[in-house]
């Protein structure tokens, strides 16, 4: 059976996070991932709307109107919190300070081209903070589901869709599979148990490599 | 030097016109001069083109003026959360500029520090790479980005002093500060106004020089977009 999204957010926190990074997590799935990461293990999230230590989300009642995140949710802060500008935390993300960003997309292709921000003629809400994010964060890893609502492949052999960026992303993790991206391949290197190599290339359009274990 | 005034109304109403390019602060509707806003609404001004991260929700912060007919052009990140703005822009009733955020904020910041252009690895290979210069510094191609200086910057904070320093408070503070900078006039309105000396010289963050015009705001609605809780664990 493919994972469930808290198992791949389980397995992005196994996988991707390590004592003393500093992440920044895009909208949608992967805010879960703190949820799963374990308590000994120190890492700092980087908010692009200007904070430095992001917190859970508040108990009800105790929500603040001036503290939210990139996705416009309420958040807390921490002891070790810090508060800045838009352009001071685009000076950190661009300037090559923040270790790794975990976001979603609508297609990632072979060679790690990304697309995630526009749809022509349907949907056209602006690449907000991806572009940066993708262009200048050294490790770049996606979360998300392995086919689109109706059917078609999100892991491709070349976008059809506007780009994010261009050759960035490191890693794909689906319910399906984790795939590693090198030298135009996607190397899978982790699947569900009882999920077939051919399911995932049939669901695939990518050039898809078999390298588990 | 700062000059304070009474109502938002009337630190706008000699000053705003039709076709201006105008800086609107905030992040979704968090750090919004809302008193400002619906000055601005009230003033009938049209045809404005506005810089500002967002464009609110479809009632709420800019959406009123989007409502209202009298946003010509936007330039922004995102606009999202605004189901009036997607239709308006689909339909070809409203000009829309994407710039990705950090670039966005590079711009208004070089904007008000004399910067007339600069250049970032963000978008190359992109749309956003269309029509612009492209360099290569080091075997890496960057984007050409050019300064925006606005006629007008429309911000919010969270205390000033009577002499016109500023301070925000935690993610309200977002394009403010950059805004402030970057306009012919500067209005700021913040949620108390206090006496000289009673501010940290050490904490400033948007000191005297860039604030024109300061208002104390009323009646602040500082509506969350997105209420997320946790949860106490359940009892068993």
């Amino acid at each position: 059976m493919a994972w469930t999204n808290d198992e791949m957010c389980r397995i992005a926190a196994d996988m991707e996070i390590r004592d003393g990074l500093f992440v920044n997590l895009g909208i949608g799935m992967p805010t879960n991932i703190p949820n799963y990461i374990p308590t000994h293990i120190k890492v700092c999230f980087q908010s692009e709307n200007g904070m430095l230590g992001m917190g859970p989300f508040p108990y009800p009642g105790e929500e603040d109107a001036d503290l939210i995140n990139a996705g416009k949710q309420t958040i807390t802060s921490l002891p070790e919190s810090s508060f800045f500008d838009s352009a001071s935390s685009f000076a950190m993300i661009r300037g090559g300070h923040v270790d790794l960003t975990i976001l979603g997309a609508l297609e990632v292709s072979h060679n790690g081209d990304l697309a995630n921000w526009a749809v022509p003629g349907k949907m056209i809400k602006g690449m907000g903070g991806a572009m940066d994010l993708v262009a200048n964060i050294k490790r770049v890893v996606v979360l998300m589901s392995h086919n689109s609502k109706d059917g078609s492949p999100k892991l491709v052999d070349k976008c059809s869709l506007p780009l994010t960026g261009a050759g960035v992303v490191d890693r794909v993790i689906t319910e399906l599979g984790v795939f590693d991206i090198r030298d135009n391949k996607m190397y899978l290197v982790k699947k569900p148990n009882d999920v077939s190599f051919e399911e995932i290339v049939n669901k695939s359009s990518a050039q898809v490599v078999d390298n588990v274990g | 030097m700062t000059q304070i005034y009474q109502t938002a109304y009337e630190a706008i109403r000699d000053v705003i016109k039709d076709d201006m390019l105008i800086h609107a602060g905030g992040f979704g509707l968090c750090g919004i001069p809302e008193n400002l806003i619906s000055a601005i609404a009230k003033s009938g001004a049209k045809n404005l083109t506005i810089v500002s991260n967002n464009c609110g929700v479809d009632d709420f912060g800019l959406g009123i003026l989007l409502q209202n007919g009298q946003i010509k052009k936007m330039i922004s990140s995102y606009v999202g959360e605004n189901k009036l703005f997607e239709q308006k822009y689909l339909d070809g009733s409203l000009e829309l500029e994407l710039n990705p955020q950090g670039t966005l904020a590079e711009r208004i910041r070089a904007g008000g520090a004399g910067i007339p252009a600069f250049y970032t690895k963000t978008g190359v290979g992109t749309m956003v790479a269309d029509g612009k210069e492209v360099k290569e510094f080091d075997g890496q191609k960057y984007i050409m980005e050019r300064g925006i200086f606005a006629d007008l910057a429309i911000i919010k904070g969270d205390k000033a002093d009577k002499f016109g320093n500023v301070i925000y408070n935690k993610t309200a503070r977002n394009f403010n500060p950059m805004m402030a900078t970057a306009a012919k006039i500067t209005i700021c309105e913040v949620e108390e106004i206090v006496e000289i000396g009673k501010l940290d010289p050490d904490n400033i963050h948007t000191p005297a020089i860039f604030i024109h015009r300061l208002v104390q705001g009323k009646n602040y609605e500082k509506r969350i977009e997105k209420v997320t809780n946790r949860h106490p664990a359940a009892c068993t």
